[in-house]
């Protein structure tokens, strides 16, 4: 059976979610002060490098930038075969800082709620939000992020796809039926 | 990528690429022990029992750290105070153990071919924690992924391995490992302690140790144990320690960034001086240190690894 | 008067020089005739077309483990082992418990075997008494109770000079001394052949200069003494040369190899096997090649079994501590059948070492189709295909490394005497 690929964003949209995005941080949190981003491994680190970029654009400040990777906080070992493991990259604290979480698609919330529990191992971070590019829908746990990217209602067994380019640059969004 | 293995019984079992991805692996799980919070909940609910048959405080203080800080429930059972002292068989011992399903048994047995013995019977994973003279698969990861954390990658170099081949696990492991990741193993050592066919085993045997040490990127240093290798294999420490134990001198045959290595419990003056143990060169406590994180890799693994089948 | 007649099967008597399609005539459990295409009236026609007719199978090294040792084998069990594999005679070793090293256990033996037994047995005396390497056994007497040959099996004589009286003193009687070379202080507490295998499983090894030391030993003693000695279960290059040496110089020595040293090496050892265990170790290529080398020039005597019948308690351990020996009367027709298969030796000679050739060995008026002999004879589909299925041998123990292995040729009926004792 042929899947049918359809482009939801293309390039130019992307960015223009992202600077959205960017600007609804500052603005939410006033500015930079105690601001750090992590993305999720693999999607959410590229796109926070984005966000961290738009940031230095816009305010002319950087603000910490860092991995991280939810293998180990997942709770499907049981039934997954790919075992490969990415590396966590916090190089600073997370004590009492304003943690954006970045990831490329909102779908369950489980990848979220492992990825919180990562975090919060690291230090206590004075909150947590989330920006996500896509939100499909289907939640299984609590979760609500705080920037989204693009709802896009989806069924179930439909996919997302987020492409990047090799310089870690989305080009674009697509849903596969 | 999957880990198609249950167990983990030797070196043997994995190609490169496999061995690759359990350093990789170990990588990832080394950060953890940086943390201040050293704990993460990969293995939570898991049951892992260390059967230790032989007497070990290194490797099974390192499997048990490993286990905890994979949020596992470790339980440590060693030959003293287990059944075998009453003539119980290896396998009876080993079914009762399994009957309190473990999902992981790691095990250190006198026997070689014990865990493969095991994992022949039990449903549960096995994990090699040393077996007889036969192999050591942890101790030889951790040390390729101490080599490749000094030297980058393994492919290409010179690794000199000296002691008492005949009775080291460690020895049969790392000339495995180190062939499969790229490295030229060289052995040295009286010869009442070199077993037959090292070539075909992959090593080149120096014929002594001024060979062997030349142009070393890594130089192992293996203990010598008076009390396991009788009388009849050497006249004396003391002569052991001076054709074949490493010192400041000789070890400036090997290249001057060359790394020093040792799997521990070291004797001092016998094969390595105190100042060779102690100096720069030496990675002695980053092999100890880097222990938990390949074990850590390991015990992940095979608690994923291939699934069993249920009926 | 009972008479078989065994019509159109292919009639192999090394003894007397004959292959050929032939009948044969059994009466009163003595052969009395042989020819083409007898006319005689019979009370039971066996019809042997396409099988092999060979005197009934001599195996000259057999563990019964009967007195003492039953919940291994005992005599019952492993004469019919012997029948099922074509074998109407055997030679069993006296590491029993107590030791045949006395007349009473020596008769015991026999008069059990002659009762129950499904094969004719043959005692080994022990040569010191106990097996302990000290005092001899009283060869005189235990000679004339049936004793056909003295070995402390199992176990070297470790004394040279021991063994220097114990050739002299047999040969006051004519006796023959069989000998279980090893030098212990060598194998040092060893499991299996020294080699590459051992090395990469990290098992203390066997060196080949533990047996051959000791074949060196007991060749210069035979030598020395004029006494007559046979090597058992020879497992090295080595030695078959020594001995191979020792015939051209006139040195009374003869000797046996096991059908497993010359079909597997140290490889089968690999995933520690305990099956694969035995004493002398599994060697390597160029000893198995050795050793069919041995046996296609005549250098070796014969094929015996070594057949060491272990509790499966005693094997599923740990490799170190299983017992040494697998049991082998059932497997050797078939794996000295795949010897002449192979090319190795002719089927003669394959016949002849394991009937005619360890019978002149140890002087037992067996292994022959004479006429007025005893009816011991081996029917033999060489052709039969089947696979070896360890439950169903007949022996009590089942521990063969060739499990599972596809097997060509069988007895397909053995006779003992006349009487059929096994048919498949």
């Amino acid at each position: 059976m042929a899947s049918e690929i359809t482009e939801i964003l293309d390039s130019s949209s992307v960015q223009r979610a992202l600077t959205r995005i960017a600007h609804e941080i500052l603005e939410h949190n006033k500015g930079t002060e105690d601001l750090v981003l992590i993305g999720i491994r693999t999607g959410g680190d590229y796109l926070a490098a984005q966000l961290h970029q738009k940031i230095a654009e816009i305010e002319g400040v950087k603000v910490p930038l860092g991995t991280i990777d939810i293998t180990m906080y997942r709770d499907d070992l049981g039934t997954r075969n790919d075992l490969a493991m990415g590396q966590t990259d916090i190089r600073f604290p997370l004590g009492d800082r304003k943690v954006i979480l970045v990831d490329d698609v909102l779908f369950t919330g489980r990848t979220i709620r492992a990825a919180m529990d990562a975090l919060i191992d690291l230090g206590r971070p004075r909150n947590i939000q989330l920006a996500i590019l896509i939100d499909r829908g289907h939640r299984e746990l609590p979760i609500r992020p705080d920037y989204i990217g693009r709802n896009l209602p989806t069924a179930r067994n439909e996919q997302i796809e987020v492409e990047f380019d090799p310089q870690h640059v989305p080009v674009s969004v697509s849903l596969i039926k | 990528m999957n880990f198609p293995h249950r167990h983990v019984l030797g070196i043997k079992q994995f190609n490169a690429e496999e061995l690759s991805f359990i350093l990789d692996t170990a990588e990832s799980f080394k950060e953890i022990n940086t943390r201040s919070i050293k704990k993460v909940p990969t293995l939570r609910g898991k049951t892992i029992i260390n059967l230790f048959f032989e007497a070990s405080t290194r490797t099974r203080t390192s499997f048990e750290i490993a286990g905890k800080r994979l949020s596992a429930d470790t339980v440590n059972i060693s030959g003293s105070s287990s059944s075998v002292v009453k003539g119980e068989t290896l396998e009876d011992t080993a079914r009762n153990i399994e009957s309190m399903h473990p999902d992981i048994i790691v095990m250190r047995h006198s026997a070689s071919g014990s865990c493969d013995y095991l994992a022949a019977r039990l449903n549960c994973a096995v994990v090699n924690a040393g077996d007889g003279t036969h192999e050591h698969p942890s101790q030889a990861l951790l040390d390729a992924f101490t080599i490749r954390q000094h030297k980058g990658s393994i492919a290409g170099l010179k690794v000199a391995i000296i002691g008492d081949i005949t009775h080291s696990r460690v020895v049969r492991s790392n000339i495995d490992c180190l062939n499969k990741l790229g490295a030229d193993v060289v052995i040295s050592g009286p010869k009442t302690m070199l077993p037959p066919g090292l070539e075909r085993l992959g090593c080149q045997v120096a014929a002594n140790l001024t060979e062997a040490l030349k142009d070393a990127d890594v130089v192992m240093m293996l203990r010598i144990q008076l009390e396991r290798q009788g009388k009849t294999l050497l006249p004396s420490l003391r002569e052991y320690s001076r054709y074949f134990g490493l010192n400041e001198t000789n070890l400036k045959l090997a290249k001057p960034d060359a790394i020093v290595m040792h799997p521990g419990p070291m004797n001092r003056g016998v094969e390595i001086s105190t100042a060779v143990a102690d100096g720069p060169q030496n990675v002695i406590l980053d092999q100890v240190e880097n222990g938990v994180a390949v074990r850590m890799a390991l015990l992940y693994l095979a608690a994923g690894g291939e699934k069993i089948t249920e009926d | 008067m009972s008479s078989i007649l065994i019509k159109n099967g292919r009639i192999i008597d090394p003894a007397n020089n004959i292959d050929a399609t032939l009948d044969l005539l059994i009466e009163d459990g003595k052969i009395v005739n042989i020819g083409e295409s007898l006319n005689v009236q019979a009370a039971q026609v066996i019809d042997a077309s396409g099988l092999l007719v060979t005197p009934g199978l001599v195996d000259m090294h057999v563990h019964l483990r009967d007195p003492g040792l039953e919940y291994k084998e005992d005599i019952i069990s492993g004469t019919k082992s012997a029948a099922a594999g074509g074998v109407t005679s055997i030679a069993c070793m006296p590491n029993t418990t107590p030791v045949i090293d006395n007349l009473a256990i020596c008769r015991y033996v026999i008069s059990k075997a002659q009762e129950q037994g499904s094969a004719n047995v043959f005692p080994i005396g022990s040569i010191t008494k106990g097996l302990k390497g000290e005092i001899l056994s009283e060869m005189g007497e235990l000679k004339d109770g049936g004793c056909v040959a003295f070995s402390d099996d199992g176990l070297p004589v470790a004394s040279s000079e021991l063994m220097r009286r114990a050739l002299e003193y047999a040969d006051t009687f004519d006796a023959l001394i069989i000998s279980h070379a090893e030098d212990l202080s060598l194998v040092a507490g060893g499991v299996m052949n020294d080699g590459y295998v051992s090395t990469e499983l990290g098992l203390k090894g066997i060196p080949w200069v533990a047996e051959d030391a000791m074949t060196a030993r007991d060749i210069m003693l035979a030598e020395f003494t004029g006494g007559r000695v046979h090597m058992a279960h020879v497992s090295t290059k080595g030695c078959i040369e020594m001995i191979r040496q020792a015939k051209k110089r006139g040195v009374r020595v003869t000797c046996e190899a096991t059908p497993h040293h010359f079909t597997l090496t140290d490889e089968a050892v690999r995933g520690y096997d305990t099956n694969a265990k035995m004493n002398p170790p599994l060697r390597s290529q160029a000893d198995v090649d050795a050793i069919r080398a041995g046996l296609a020039d005549g250098t070796i005597d014969a094929i015996a079994t070594d057949h060491a019948p272990h509790h499966i308690d005693e094997k599923n351990v740990e490799f170190a501590i299983a017992m040494n020996g697998i049991v082998g009367l059932e497997t050797m027709l078939t794996l000295t059948l795949n010897l002449v298969e192979e090319g190795v030796i002719d089927l003669n000679r394959a016949i002849a070492l394991m009937s005619s050739q360890p019978s002149a060995v140890l002087g037992i008026d067996r292994g022959t189709l004479s006429k007025g002999a005893v009816a011991d004879i081996a029917l033999i589909d060489p052709k039969l295909e089947w696979e070896l299925v360890p439950e169903e041998l007949h022996s009590k123990s089942k521990n063969t490394p060739f499990g599972g292995w596809m097997m060509k040729g069988a007895a397909v009926r053995t006779l003992l005497a006349g009487k059929t004792v096994f048919e498949r």
